[in-house]
This record gives structure tokens, sequence and C-alpha cells, in this order.
């Protein structure tokens, strides 16, 4: 009876390869186990405190890039949300921004100008091959060097470039204006199922509309008309040079327009290349034969060219974006306060709960990471071939 | 680890059963059992093992022997206190805490490499172990002192907060820096005064985070900040390097107690004591005269506590695990206090700092040494 029970064990595939992994999942807990066991140990050991408490303790330090606000009174939690949202705020942007620039010197690198192709083959290959952290370094070198506050660069009046950033007026809103909002987002909603109606008369009837134009009128004018019928409820706050600093408006800092510049430059030099490995995917004879039938060359472009290399663009782009994200945490070399910088790196000296902090951090990027990635492969499905085929 | 060929050898005998096992079942069975068995035994033992080493350490004193040289923590670089010099050797008043408990240690002073560390990463690299001891201008607090496991052993300068800025800017005095941006080395007790002081004083600031002097330095100079604050020390090495050192003043407002000074892990007093008394071997040296010219001729002196510092009434030395010559080769070596200062930052050095509260307690400072008996 025991014995077969072990030849069934050993000699059966199946039931075998159930004790092996049985078997590798125990010791990688066990071995997980020993670590922390040992880790614990060796803290209290040397006499160095942990634990999560210090989360509810005051920071005592302030960070003057913030969307939401923060003072020296505030907490390490609060601390590490400010920080959170700098990173996303950067690594949103950065995404943005390379996404629009990588199409373009993607399709600019495809295109018949001599020229025109081969600046954008240099920019690539410059950008590519020079690590991120130099490019950041070298856009915020040259963003310090611009005029002092006094002697600010004056844009469009209201506008003023200066080593501590761009000035601009901040908006004011005044009662009504959620009234202004609303019709901007009711306008989108009518475009959209206008934009149904239109497609299914023009698949009926055959005659085209300039949906397009209809459409981006509706958008800007109605939020405009409302604007002007609520009595404007909006005013703007002015920056005013005062003291050593610009007062009042909004200002945006270097160390975020270097990282920008740094992380989106670089991104983009990479989907470029992305963008133009898909459009080259798209067989030649796909445009001939939408040429034949008459389209026009960016119809050829939007309705045959682009969503067929779209299925070979976005998964390669998702890893783009992920990169992007990740790298943005190179921000603590130029004093950009994102995650690893204000959390990461004073929060943890101060506190010296380097294990603590380490793990939120990255157990935060992961989140970040694998959220990127799970509405990316959701996009993905959406523009693969449906089908059984 | 498991030694590789348990692995492979394991694996090759389910690789090979799966074509040959009914030929003779209950050999190859036989064979993987003993597989399994040594395999397991090797797992718990590498295991067992590697956790007993990792909860055990040796003394600091005896690891640094047996190394030979001292691994000191020291800044990444900050004039006259610790910086390495035109000819790549490291020197300043922090530095030479180091060579002297090298040489109280090793009877030779240059035995000391320089891991020059952030002030954002030199307690995590302390504590870790990399380093066997900081000396590069760290302040005293009790956080740090109780929650860090961290031991500061002594202070060997005292310093406070102070604000640098261009003249150009008109500013005389630290209550009209409202609105201004401040450029602060990040991981700082600077930081936090900061913080408060603006707080306390009802003003507002743009904080200009930067990770070393040096990132400082170049940040106030190209006008990102209008103020560069840091302990008052550091702004008078800072500006010393500046193209035009007179265009900047440092303001009258010393914001916060900064007590310098050289820290060990917790849990080992021992070493602690050594680094503890080689900085007071130093001061004492002062106090009672003695000076790197003069540690032969005092030898005979008839003051029995420079007979008891220099070992020449033994058993000083053995108390603290060192050779009875121990402190006689700091102050032959390194020099006193007074020596390291004047050399390194004195009024006759770029940097021009005064003795101030770092003059003995006798000359109307606040040094002071306990007694050595």
């Amino acid at each position: 009876m025991q014995t077969s029970l072990i030849r069934k064990i050993i000699f059966d595939e199946k039931s075998r390869s159930l004790l092996v992994q049985t078997l590798v999942i125990g010791l990688f807990a066990v071995f997980i186990y020993l670590i922390v066991q040992q880790t614990a140990y060796n803290l209290e050991k040397r006499g160095i405190s942990s634990g999560f408490d210090f989360l509810n303790m005051s920071a005592g330090y302030d960070i003057s890039i913030r969307l939401i606000p923060f003072t020296s009174e505030d907490t390490h939690l609060r601390a590490y949300f400010v920080g959170l949202l700098n990173t996303l705020l950067i690594a949103i942007c950065g995404c943005f921004l390379a996404t629009i620039l990588g199409f373009l010197v993607g399709i600019i690198r495809l295109s018949t100008n001599w020229l025109f192709r081969n600046i954008a083959y240099v920019y690539v290959e410059f950008t590519r091959n020079v690590p991120v952290l130099l490019q950041i370094i070298l856009y915020y070198s040259i963003l310090l060097h611009l005029p002092k506050t006094k002697q600010a660069i004056p844009i469009f009046e209201n506008f003023f470039l200066s080593n501590r950033g761009l000035f601009s007026p901040s908006p004011i809103f005044k009662d009504g204006f959620s009234i202004v909002a609303w019709s901007f987002v009711l306008a989108i909603v009518f475009t959209f199922f206008l934009k149904k109606s239109l497609k299914k008369k023009q698949e009926v009837s055959g005659k085209q509309y300039p949906i397009f134009l209809i459409n981006s009128a509706i958008i800007i004018f109605t939020p405009i008309f409302v604007y002007y019928i609520m009595g404007r409820p909006l005013d703007f706050e002015l920056p005013v040079l005062k003291g050593f600093n610009f007062k009042g408006g909004m200002v945006i800092k270097p160390e975020f327009i270097g990282m920008l510049l740094g992380l989106s430059i670089y991104t983009a030099a990479f989907i470029s290349e992305t963008v133009r490995s898909g459009i080259i995917s798209v067989s030649k004879g796909q445009r001939e034969a939408s040429q034949a039938l008459g389209l026009k060359s960016n119809l050829v472009m939007r309705l045959i060219v682009i969503p067929q290399a779209l299925r070979v663009i976005i998964p390669p782009l998702t890893s783009q974006y992920l990169n992007l994200t990740k790298n943005s945490s190179l921000g603590i070399a130029i004093g950009y306060a994102d995650l690893v910088h204000g959390f990461g790196g004073i929060s943890l000296n101060q506190t010296g709960r380097a294990i603590e902090i380490m793990l939120m951090v990255m157990l935060t990027y992961l989140t970040i990471s694998l959220t990127i990635s799970v509405f990316m492969n959701i996009y993905n499905k959406s523009v693969q071939f449906k089908g059984n085929a | 680890m498991p030694k590789s060929h348990d692995l492979y050898g394991f694996f090759s005998v389910l690789y090979r059963e799966r074509y040959v096992y009914t030929a003779s079942a209950y050999n190859y069975k036989e064979e993987i059992m003993t597989k399994i068995k040594s395999l397991f035994i090797s797992l718990l033992l590498t295991l067992g093992v590697s956790s007993a080493i990792a909860g055990s350490h040796g003394s600091t004193l005896d690891v640094v022997k047996e190394r030979g040289k001292l691994m000191c923590g020291s800044n990444t670089g900050l004039a006259g206190f610790g910086a390495p010099n035109d000819a790549g050797v490291w020197e300043g008043i922090d530095v030479d805490v180091c060579r002297a408990v090298a040489a109280a240690v090793f009877g030779d002073a240059s035995k000391v490499e320089y891991i020059p560390l952030t002030s954002k990463v030199r307690f995590t690299v302390l504590q870790s172990g990399e380093v066997d001891m900081l000396s590069r201008n760290t302040t005293w607090t009790l956080s740090r002192d109780v929650d860090l496991g961290l031991e500061f052993v002594g202070v060997n300068y005292y310093d406070g907060q102070g604000f640098m800025v261009n003249k150009d800017l008109g500013v005389s005095s630290a209550s009209e820096l409202d609105g201004a941006s401040v450029c602060i080395q990040v991981g700082t007790t600077t930081e936090m005064n900061l913080a408060d002081y603006f707080k306390a004083n009802g003003m507002s600031y743009e904080s200009v985070p930067v990770e070393t002097n040096s990132e400082a330095d170049a940040a106030y100079l190209a006008g990102r900040c209008d103020i560069y604050t840091t302990d008052a020390s550091g702004l008078y090495a800072s500006r010393a390097g500046y193209p035009d050192p007179s265009a900047h003043m440092v303001l009258p407002e010393i914001i916060s107690k900064e007590p310098l000074g050289p820290s060990v892990r917790h849990g080992d007093s021992e070493w602690g004591d050594i680094v503890r008394w080689s900085l007071n071997a130093m001061i004492i040296g002062e106090e009672l005269g003695i000076n790197s010219g003069n540690v032969d001729a005092m030898m005979t002196s008839n003051n029995p506590e420079v007979l008891r510092l220099l070992g020449a009434e033994p058993g000083y030395g053995a108390m603290l695990g060192l050779s009875d010559d121990w402190a006689a080769n700091i102050l032959s070596q390194v020099g006193n206090y007074s020596e390291s200062f004047e050399k390194h930052i004195g009024p006759n050095t770029p940097i021009n700092i005064q003795r101030g509260l770092n003059a003995l307690y006798k000359d109307g400072g606040i040094l002071y040494a306990p007694p050595f008996r």
C-alpha cells in the first residue's frame, strides 16, 4: 500500500510534478520567511527601530513642487501622496508628449523629403544612444542659465520666463463657472452621438459630411458662448515681481520642465522607431489598393495604414510607457520632488526606515506599471483583428 | 546554496527515467529517493549555516585590525572638513578624526580608506557596516542617536545653521528673506530647521532641494536660489571656493545648534570608546600643550596626566584594547585639536573661521574633554 503510494507519487507524471511544485513553493516560502526573520533580528540587534508608525509623524520638511497643499507639519504619509502625485504628473505628461513627438518623428522618418528624413534620423540616433540621466541634467542646466528673476523674459505680457521657471497667470473661478465646464462636457457627449448619426447617414446616402470640422466647432464654441452668457465668470491672477520672486499666478518649475523634456525627448526616439516599424509592417499592397479605390492620401493613412500599424505598435509602446514611468525616478538628480526624491529620500533619511519606505516605493511603482500594462492590454485587444481568424 | 551537481543529478535522473523506467523501475526509484534526501539535507544545512553567519558579528576593532585599514565615511567634498587636496589626499578636521583613530589602532594615521557619502545615504551605509565610523559634519540629535541605531561619540565642531546671500540682494538680516528661494541639501537637520524658522517668523519660501554641497554651490551661483543655507562652517567653506568670495555674505543670524561629531554603530561600545577617546586625546593634547612637534620631549614631563596620555605610565591603552602609545601616535602623526583646526579651517586658511565656540573651555570656548585618568 505504502510502496504503491510512493510509487504513484514518484512515477506518475502528474502527481510528481505536483509534488515538485509544492516543494518549490514551500522552499520559496521558507526562504522568504527566513529573510524576513533575519532582517527583523538584525535590525533589532543593531538598535534600529522599524515599523510603519512613522507614517503618522510630522515630516518636518517642505516640498515646493506639489499638487496638493503640504507644510512641514503634515505627516510622512501625506509626503508620500505628494510624491506619488508628482510621479504620476510627470509620467502622464511625459507619456503624452512622448507619444505625440514619437508619432511625428516616426512618420517624418518615412517622409520622401531628404532633409526632414535625415534630421529625424540624427535626432533618433543621438537621443536614444545617450543616457537619459545625462540628457535630463543637460536640459536642466540649460534652464538654470536662463535670465534671473529680475531680468525674466516677458512672453505675451503676462507670462515670464526665468531660471526659476515659467510664471503664468492663474485662473480664478467665480460663481457660474461650473456651468461653463458642464456645457463643455455636454458638448463632447453631444458630438459623440452626432458623429454616430452622421456616419449612419453617410453609409445610407453616400454623402460625406465634414464631421471633424462640425464637431470641433461645437466643442469650441459652446463653452465660449455659455461663458459670455454667464457674464464671464473667470478672472486671472497675474504674476507680479515682488521681492525675491514673482508672487501670484502659477509657476512651472525648471525641475519639472527639465524632467519633462528629458524623459519625453528620450522616449519619443524609441516610440518613433516603433511607429516606423509599425507603418512599414503594413504591406505596400494595402496602400496601393486603397489608392486605386480613389482614397485621398490622408484617408489612406487614417483608415487603412494606421489601424493596421497599431497592432504592431501597441505592445512595444506599452513598454516605452513603462520605461518612462520608471525613469521618472531620475528626478532625484535635479531635485524634482517625485516619490523617490521626497518620500523615498528625505523621509527615509529623517526616519531611517529604509526597508519599510523602499518596500512602499517599490510596490507603488509596481502598481503603477501594472495598471499601465492592464490598460494598454485592453487597448491592444481592441485594435487587434476581430473574429476567429 | 546546494551544490549544482546535486540539482543536476536530481533532474537528470528524472529525465532519464521518462524513457527507460519500465526496464528497472526500482533501481531508479531508490536513486531518486537518495537524491531527494541529499538535496534536502544540503538545502537545510546551507540555510541553517547562512542564518547563523548572518546573526553573528565580530567586534568592530577585530574586524578593522584584520582588514588592516579603517573604513571611514567622509563628506563628498567640503573644503577644510573633508575633501581630497590637489594630490588626491583627503584633508580636513573631520578627516583628522579618522586619521586619529587609525593612528590609535594601527600606529599609522594613513591606514584609512575614505568612503565619500552624501548626507542622504550616510546613516544607511554606517548601519549596514560598510564603514566603521562616520566623520562628516553630522549633527548630533536625539532621534539620530536613539532611533537610527547610531552612537555619537563626541563633538569635534560646534556649529550653527546660517544663511549665505549675494551682496547684490541688499539683504542684511534673515528676517528680510520672505518669499525667497532657498537651496538646501536634502536629508539634513538644516532642512527641518529651515522649515521651523520660516514658519516661526511667518515667512514663506521656495525650497530647492539638492543632493551635495557642490550641486548646491552650482544652483546658488546660477541664481536658481537667493539663499544657500547650511551649517555656517559649510557656508564659509563653500564661499572660499567661489569665483568672487567677497560678493557673498553670511547673514548674522544663526538659527540652530549643530554639534557636529563622529558617530559609530550602536551596540559596540568598545569601538565607540576608541573613537571617543581618539577625539578626546586630540583635545586633551591641546589642553596639555602637547603637539606633533614636542611629543617625544613631553615623554619626560613632570605632569602625571601627560605621562598617562602618552603611555609613559602604562596601562591605559590596554583598557581600550590598544597599545600604550596610542595617544602618542595620534598626537605625533595627526597633531592636537588646535593644530588640526589651524591647519584646515583657521584664520590663516582660505576658509578663515575663528575658534569662537570651538576654543577650549579655558580660552572662552566650550570645548571640554573629560579627564584622562
